[in-house]
């Protein structure tokens, strides 16, 4: 039964491991300036991972081949046959593998981590390119909502009083006496032109949201009661999906937006056509 | 000349009625056996829970017959709502987590074995022992009444975030009364488990008897006794949050909630709180739980492991540190599920190096339980198989944490199921494998009946096979970006994912029915096993010195002296290749001290 | 490598003179040479230990508390300065006061304990003193929070007063524990079957109680 066993092991880890090998299944293709480092990041994890998963499990498969007795042996035998009376302890001992799990382990984690740095750190440790266009983007149960400043380039401010999901008014804006607030546009799509940088707002309405856009290797929590800045800049034109992850409501599965990436003429029509929609 | 244990343990007597003897019972082994009663009930409800979470995630629009009898509002037609989905989803982690996880290892089977480890008579203060039990029991039915009250229960997930778990009704169905009975009964856990830390702590430092040294102790001892250390420091932190998160909803005051938040177009009357506190207060107390659930498991591996390898570890003492130093950075990690949680981006960094550095305990573990698989004559048997399952479980769990203690790869995969793939082979499995493995071996001892091994063994097959059909794909589903707690795959690039989880549940579906061979086995084996004998396996720590039920006061009134430590095995003794812990005779092990 | 039976080395019971009741051991688990192999002749009574696991279980609990305050102070605009009233500083002095009629308490039970026959002695008096301070302490927190209502500020006022009544009200309702336990430690002491180790366990409580209302005390004075 310990043969068995271990060739059980072995060949459920093998079958484990053809999906990741053939990448059936992957994240969805990196649109984004910074998602390179991040999936640079995954296949060296990866590569790490699987091996470490492999050689542990192979070696305690064959482990419990070669050291097991069997069963009539373990049952029945008397003490001569089934002793281990003979100092065969693993080489090196305890201390081998102490020592082995420190530099090995300790210098792929510490390596792992001191790399990984630098894919934080180009998302959240760079400032924003002067010239980002700035988009706010507010996340209620169970919708996101954009805005765009319009043309004076400024947020009106929101007031949560006036907040009216009925008449539209997702941000609570007081056209009448705010005058930013006269041209802000406010959408249930984003859109951003290609290759431009965005610079994003993040506010929520209610309770914590997430706003996790795969395609941009963006995954960033709303907090109630603090509004978080990111950037990124997309660079290819397409259609994707911005996805609630952050558990809400029951509307939590259905919280979704589009992201559309335009060319820059494409963009300014379809931004124009949503202000006269105001 | 007297044991100092009769002494120092509150001396009482065999119990007479009915009630002290099943029911309100000092004695730790009995409550010991209650806390393993009260996780098997809710591990039915855990697990029934997630069958039906599966059929739904599979087939989100069939009608599951009978549901509507779980749910006044929740399942019209027999056709699951997505509130209900949530409610039952955070209803199947609140049970397996605090009341399958947490009580199993460490309050059943360390109530039940601990006091006989150390050699003593019981634990030190039985009646607040036995009120660590019934605390934990009213905890339970608390957490039962949510279903009958109001909506149901909450639908905020076990990590019950605020605001949504503080601001009430507004938030959705089962909000209103569902997160004040959820924190009610948490806190009243946590108060239950400080009792049973109050009793193990002393147990070990006070209560041992002659000769058995701090050193001595045999494996799960000292698993228990880290674990209790860390219970202490982490659920005397829960209990104030839920108190303040009760206070959010029934008081109206603002610990957790800011102001201006609007829902249903209504303005929140709460202002200035802070949603993260909640979070580092419970993920302070969350990351040392999910220890507190697998710590024990590991130090049951090692013992059932050393008793049928016949030869010690290659080293106690590097397995007792390393679970140790476990438990220490298990403060330290806390904030790797913060990452993007909107917290300093620096302290997301900050808290990623010690999560990595913790994989080098967990590894130091893994490779003394297999490096001292060479050159043994493992013994095959129930309690053996779940064992060395519990080590390839503890693998997987842990490669995959490696993915996940990288804040820059917690971008692609947080919140994924590839964090549900994590936990799950590392509390699902593992710790569960853990608890299987303690069944099979200690059951003898707990009713002075043999479990039925083949029956064991085929539980085991089936079981092992079947939860790797049920979690391994979830890592491929959080690769390729599949968001946990969503009740349905509406998102276009999930779409393609549906499939999977469709396999998932009939993985999940079958692995479940399988159980019933287990249960099959417990209740049968506990009324007409085959009667076990002192000894069963041939092991050499105090437990097998007594006899199968041991008597009320464990050691029959002998006075215990411990002459070796716990693993003597591979030695020529009189009584075959071992020598009991407690036994005189001198004799020549091949092994060098650890 | 040999196992043999090292023949028990056994520490010995130090007098302590008339002031103990011989009752109790001692708190070192390690003989002084070092070897944990050793065997002690006595063990200290679990209590001594389960007192601290209790001690420490409430001080985590209060940590998180003052970790709460710390982290709302800073999370929004709305920290209203609060005035403690007068009468916190009256009842921090009879509850210190408490704890003095406590320790005079015990050492005159450990004198009556260990025998000695002096009739004036009326141990159970100065626990009496005691149960009576800490009620006085009881009762003039409810004072204090009667206090504030009459100034308008309740629970939910504003978060400052969240957290006075939050803290004060914890730490009273421990203090409240605490004299339960008083109560049976002034029974068994009544019946003479009182234990060194259950009036010691106790102390170290009480004394507990004392020293985390000063640290409230001063945390509500800074912060609040």
């Amino acid at each position: 039964m310990a043969r068995l066993f271990a060739v059980t092991i072995v060949v459920i880890m093998i079958l484990s491991a053809i999906p990741i090998v053939r990448n059936t299944w992957h994240p969805v293709p990196d649109i984004s300036t910074h998602g390179q480092a991040i999936d640079d990041q995954m296949s060296e994890t990866m590569i790490e991972a699987g091996i470490s998963f492999l050689a542990s499990q192979f070696i305690l498969a064959w482990f419990i081949w070669k050291f097991s007795v069997s069963k009539s042996k373990a049952t029945k035998a008397g003490p001569a046959e089934t002793l281990v009376l003979e100092s065969k302890s693993f080489p090196g001992g305890a201390t081998g593998l102490v020592i082995a799990a420190f530099v090995l382990v300790g210098a792929e984690v510490l390596a792992l981590g001191a790399f990984g740095i630098k894919a934080w750190a180009n998302i959240y440790f760079t400032p924003p390119a002067a010239n980002s266009m700035p988009v706010q983007v507010q996340a209620g149960q169970f919708a996101f909502y954009f805005r765009y400043p319009g043309p004076d380039g400024k947020f009106g401010p929101i007031h949560p009083d006036l907040i009216n999901e009925a008449n539209q008014n997702f941000y609570g804006l007081d056209t009448t006496h705010d005058p930013d607030s006269k041209d802000d546009i406010v959408t249930a799509e984003m859109a951003v032109p290609v290759n431009q940088e965005i610079r994003l707002l993040m506010h929520s309405k209610d309770v914590s949201h997430s706003f996790y856009v795969p395609a941009l290797r963006i995954h960033q929590d709303f907090v109630p009661g603090l509004d978080l800045q990111l950037h990124f800049t997309a660079t290819k034109v397409g259609r994707y999906e911005i996805v609630c992850s952050q558990l809400c409501g029951l509307g939590h599965y259905n919280m979704r937006a589009y992201l559309s990436v335009l060319s820059q003429e494409d963009f300014d029509s379809w931004l124009k056509k949503e202000a006269s929609l105001q | 000349m007297h044991d100092i244990s009769t002494h120092a343990a509150a001396h009482h007597g065999p119990p007479t009625s009915f009630i002290r003897k099943h029911i309100f019972s000092l004695d730790h082994k009995v409550i010991g056996k209650q806390y393993y009663g009260l996780g098997l009930a809710a591990v039915i409800i855990g697990m029934v829970l997630s069958w039906l979470m599966r059929i739904h995630l599979g087939w989100t629009n069939y009608a599951i017959p009978g549901l509507h009898l779980l749910s006044k509002n929740g399942a019209p037609g027999n056709i699951m709502t997505p509130e209900l989905y949530l409610q039952l989803m955070t209803m199947h982690a609140t049970f397996m987590v605090f009341f399958v996880l947490t009580v199993v290892p460490f309050a059943a089977f360390g109530n039940f074995f601990l006091p006989i480890h150390t050699g003593a008579e019981d634990m030190p203060f039985p009646h607040f022992n036995m009120m660590s039990f019934w605390t934990t029991f009213v905890a339970f039915c608390v957490m039962m009444l949510s279903f009958f009250v109001g909506d149901g229960p909450t639908l905020g997930g076990w990590t019950q975030y605020a605001p949504l778990s503080a601001v009430g009704a507004a938030a959705g169905p089962g909000q209103g009364s569902g997160p004040i009975i959820w924190a009610l009964s948490i806190a009243i856990f946590c108060v239950g488990q400080l009792f049973g830390s109050l009793n193990f702590i002393p147990n070990v430092l006070d209560l041992r008897c002659k000769g058995m040294s701090m050193w001595r102790l045999p494996m799960p001892t000292w698993a228990w006794f880290i674990t209790s250390c860390m219970g202490l420091t982490a659920f005397s932190v829960l209990m104030p949050a839920c108190v303040m998160l009760i206070l959010d909803h029934v008081a109206g005051t603002s610990f957790f909630v800011p102001s201006n938040l609007v829902i249903n177009d209504q303005l929140q009357p709460h202002s200035g709180g802070s949603t993260l506190l909640w979070q580092h207060l419970f993920w302070f107390f969350g990351h040392p739980e999910v220890y507190i659930a697998i710590v024990p498991g590991m130090g049951i591996v090692s013992h059932v492991l050393i008793t049928n390898m016949r030869k010690p570890m290659l080293s106690h003492r590097v397995l007792i540190y390393s679970m140790g130093a476990l438990a220490v950075l298990s403060y330290m990690v806390y904030g790797h599920h913060m990452f993007v949680s909107g917290m300093n981006p620096v302290s997301s960094l900050l808290f990623s190096f010690p999560t990595l550095l913790i994989t080098i305990p967990s590894t130091i573990i893994v490779l003394i339980w297999i490096g001292s698989l060479y050159g043994a004559k493992l013994r095959i048997n129930s309690a053996s198989l779940f064992a060395l399952g519990f080590i390839s479980m503890f693998i997987t769990g842990g490669v995959s944490g490696f993915f996940l203690a990288q804040p820059a790869i917690q971008i692609l995969l947080h919140a994924t199921y590839f964090v549900v793939a994590h936990f799950h082979f590392t509390m699902a499995i593992a710790a569960i494998f853990g608890i299987f493995s303690g069944t099979y071996f200690w059951f003898p001892k707990m009713y002075g009946r043999m479990m039925n091994d083949k029956l064991g063994k085929l539980h085991f097959w089936l079981t092992f096979i079947g939860v790797y059909c049920i979690f391994m794909p979830m890592h491929y589903l959080g690769l390729a970006g599949n968001v946990r707690r969503y009740q349905a795959f509406v998102v276009d690039y999930m779409q393609p994912l549906v499939g999977v989880h469709q396999f998932i549940t009939i993985a999940a579906l079958f692995t479940g029915a399988v159980q019933l061979i287990f249960l099959y086995n417990l209740i049968h084996s506990r009324f007409w096993g085959e009667p076990a004998p002192a000894n069963p396996w041939e092991g050499t720590s105090l437990e097998w010195s007594v006899p199968s039920p041991p008597p009320h006061d464990n050691f029959g009134g002998r006075h215990v002296v411990v002459y070796h430590d716990p693993y003597q095995y591979g030695v020529q003794s009189s009584t075959g290749d071992y020598v009991m812990q407690d036994s005189p005779e001198q004799v020549k092990s091949a092994h060098e001290e650890p | 490598m040999a196992t043999t039976v090292v023949p028990p080395k056994i520490k010995e019971h130090r007098s302590r003179g008339l002031g103990t009741s011989g009752n109790g051991g001692f708190g070192n688990l390690v003989p002084s040479d070092g070897s944990p192999r050793a065997v002690q002749e006595y063990a200290p009574p679990p209590s001594k230990t389960g007192i601290w696991v209790v001690l420490a279980a409430i001080s985590m609990t209060f940590a998180a508390f003052t970790s709460a305050l710390v982290v709302r102070q800073g999370s929004a605009m709305d920290w209203h300065h609060l005035t403690l009233p007068r009468i916190l500083y009256f009842n921090t002095l009879v509850l210190l006061a408490s704890g003095v009629t406590l320790e005079m308490a015990r050492r005159r039970i450990a004198v009556f304990m260990s025998g000695a026959k002096n009739l004036d002695l009326n141990p159970p008096r100065w626990l009496y003193f005691t149960m009576l301070l800490g009620v006085v302490f009881v009762v003039g927190q409810y004072v204090a929070w009667m206090r504030l209502h009459s100034e308008g500020l309740y629970l939910a006022t504003n978060p400052n007063s969240s957290f006075f009544y939050l803290l004060t009200s914890v730490h009273a309702l421990h203090v409240l524990g605490g004299l339960i336990g008083l109560t049976y430690v002034i029974r068994k002491l009544r019946r003479v079957t009182l234990r060194r180790s259950t009036l010691d366990t106790f102390s170290y409580y009480w004394h507990f109680m004392s020293i985390l209302w000063v640290y409230l005390l001063l945390l509500l004075w800074m912060k609040l």
